[in-house]
């Protein structure tokens, strides 16, 4: 459980990035932190693994305040991939990349193996084992440094934008993970521009705006409210933006999913063409 | 003639094993929007890289065929001549940025062309407002949050306003209602100004309502090359795995139970506009 209390953020610069947050996670959620650039996204999630600490409220992980514990008794709790590969990966190999956490924590060597193996494959990287991180695409660097964090199974995920260089099967790949983890209770957090994304994944959203929190709710109904995402700078999904404009044949302005959409057609132009006969 | 053409092109970074694009030969005429997708991994970077010259002058290795770009034979024009027609918006926006301020950055390719200092002025505040990030000027970018950096990227090379700009996944970090205005910003240079366009993504979605043409690469080859809504409605397109456009797979959907629209949507303006159509017949 991640419990954000009441909140501030002042970087050296000036900078006023968290004004305020409040924020409670419970075990087994999946939320999306979403919002415009600069609106202190990456600066709250920082808090979660003290990488960052407030200038003033508290946060508390599972019960510990972070001023009060080491980052690397946080380090072994909560898993944190960053917006920016770059600022990750430092090893030789794909392989010792993710194999360096593992070494760290003290997991036994056939442990090790196995689950640098099991990652490797989940993010489709096997044929770099042997490969130099800094010798990848870019979507390929950011899936090393997603393998090196969820290959010791935190309790606690923080993903900043893990779908960014990725194709829609990698996508897909990652989601069905989430879902795994979710099941298994463990906590996913992610922050993201990619509205498509969570218009398949349906978590809890969280948006922010300006250091501050401004709607937290399930997807279906933050994506599908365009007052609201306008404060986040934040556009509904292709799917919701159809029925939007579809609104005065009566449909329901809360759809964000294909299928769902496409049921909801069809039976309107049956019911439609049964009136015609 | 084609402002940039391509011959069987083959390369192979320094100490890799097997070639990373492989036969290239395309054609890309002046003042159009190419998109060009496919799936992690298959080429697009190092063919964006050999556009502007960073392949073969910055990364050696083996490169092999024709490619010419701007009528100028790539493999003997140096990187500095090369920017001048054409600008790249890496995929990493941090690689791209080295100056003390925002500003500066912006600046620093046309103090390189000796323009004068009242144009240089008014476009960098042009494109510092375009891509707006005017307020954050006199910021250094390594303080900036990941947008703001990629902004700050793509300003860059809008002030340069060359005659091709390749964008490799400009909007990655940006807000949606930022990076939709960006690719308005840049659809209206390709209408306005005839600046041809070549544009890497993955969410086509967002964007495969501005390209004339779409072309798909796999594994280091070009595997699909035209009109957009022929492509993305390709058994083809779907099985390689790209993120054909929500609207485009309901139409399809929409298709296979008997409801016919006879035109492949890409967007969801199209898609609603379609719909109104038949239900009000
Ligand atoms: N190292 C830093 N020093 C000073 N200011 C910073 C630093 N990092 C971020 N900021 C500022 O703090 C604010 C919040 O930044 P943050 O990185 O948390 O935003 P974000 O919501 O993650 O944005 P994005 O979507 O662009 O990644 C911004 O105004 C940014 O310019
Ligand atoms: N500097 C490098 N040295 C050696 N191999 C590289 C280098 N950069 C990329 N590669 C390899 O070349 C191939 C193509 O990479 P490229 O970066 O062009 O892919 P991409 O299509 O842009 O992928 P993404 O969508 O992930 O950015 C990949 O197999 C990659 O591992
Ligand atoms: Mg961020
Ligand atoms: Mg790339």
């Amino acid at each position: 459980m991640i419990e954000v209390k009441n909140v501030h953020f002042t970087y050296p610069s000036g900078v006023e990035a968290l004004q305020g947050v409040s924020l409670k996670i419970r075990n087994g959620e999946f939320v999306a932190i979403m919002g415009q650039n600069g609106a202190g996204k990456t600066t709250l999630v920082k808090h979660f693994n003290g990488l960052l600490k407030p200038s003033k409220g508290n946060v508390l992980v599972d019960g510990m305040d972070t001023r009060d514990v080491s980052v690397a008794t946080l380090a072994r709790k909560v898993g944190f991939v960053f917006q920016n590969p770059d600022h990750q990966l430092f090893s030789e190999t794909v392989e010792e990349e993710i194999a360096f956490a593992l070494r760290n924590f003290g997991f036994k060597e056939n442990v090790i193996k196995r689950r640098v193996t099991w990652a490797l494959n989940l993010l489709g990287l096997t044929q770099y084992r042997k490969t130099s991180p800094f010798m990848l695409s870019g979507g390929e660097r950011k899936r090393v440094a997603l393998a090196s964090v969820l290959a010791w199974n935190p309790k606690i995920l923080i993903l900043d934008e893990p779908t960014i260089g990725q194709d829609y099967g990698q996508k897909e790949k990652l989601r069905q993970f989430i879902l795994q983890m979710k099941a298994q209770k463990k906590t996913v957090v992610i922050v993201t521009h990619d509205v498509e994304f969570v218009a398949e994944c349906n978590p809890r959203v969280v948006l922010m705006s300006n250091g501050k929190i401004v709607a937290d709710g399930e997807a279906r109904k933050i994506l599908t409210s365009p007052e609201i995402l306008e404060k986040a700078a934040i556009i509904p999904p292709e799917i919701s933006r159809v029925f939007l404009e579809l609104s005065e044949f009566g449909f329901p302005t809360n759809v964000i999913d294909v299928y769902e959409a496409g049921e909801i057609i069809l039976d309107f132009w049956e019911a439609k063409n049964r009136e015609h006969v | 003639m084609a402002i940039i053409e391509t011959e069987k092109l083959t390369y192979t970074y320094p100490g890799a094993e097997k070639t990373s694009i492989e036969n290239i030969s395309i054609k890309i005429e002046e003042g159009e929007f190419v998109l060009l997708t496919g799936p992690s991994g298959c080429g697009k970077t190092t063919l964006c890289r050999c556009f502007n010259g960073l392949i073969p002058h910055f990364y050696e290795g083996k490169l092999e065929g024709k490619i010419q770009v701007v009528g100028l034979d790539v493999v003997k024009h140096p990187i500095h001549e090369l920017a001048k027609h054409v600008g790249l918006v890496f995929q990493n926006p941090e690689n791209q940025l080295f100056a003390l301020s925002v500003e500066k950055d912006v600046a620093f390719g046309l103090e390189n062309l000796g323009i004068p200092r009242k144009e240089i002025r008014q476009r960098v505040d042009w494109a510092l407002k375009t891509t707006d990030i005017y307020h954050l000027r006199e910021r250094p970018p390594y303080e900036l949050s990941g947008g703001q950096q990629q902004r700050v990227a793509i300003a860059s090379v809008l002030a340069m306003q060359p005659e091709v700009m390749v964008l490799d996944e400009p909007t990655s970090f940006l807000d949606p209602l930022g990076a939709k205005r960006i690719f308005e910003d840049i659809h209206k240079l390709n209408k306005e100004l005839g600046i041809t366009i070549i544009l890497v993504e993955h969410r086509l979605d967002l964007t495969a309502k501005y390209a004339n043409r779409i072309i798909i690469m796999d594994n280091g080859k070009v595997i699909l090359n035209g009109k957009p809504r022929e492509i993305l409605d390709s058994e083809k397109a779907r099985l390689i795995g790209i993120g054909i456009p929500k609207v485009t797979r309901l139409y399809q959907f929409l298709n296979g139970k008997g409801m016919r629209l006879n035109y492949v949507p890409l967007s969801s303006e199209e898609m609603a506009k379609k719909l109104k159509e038949v239900f009000k017949q």
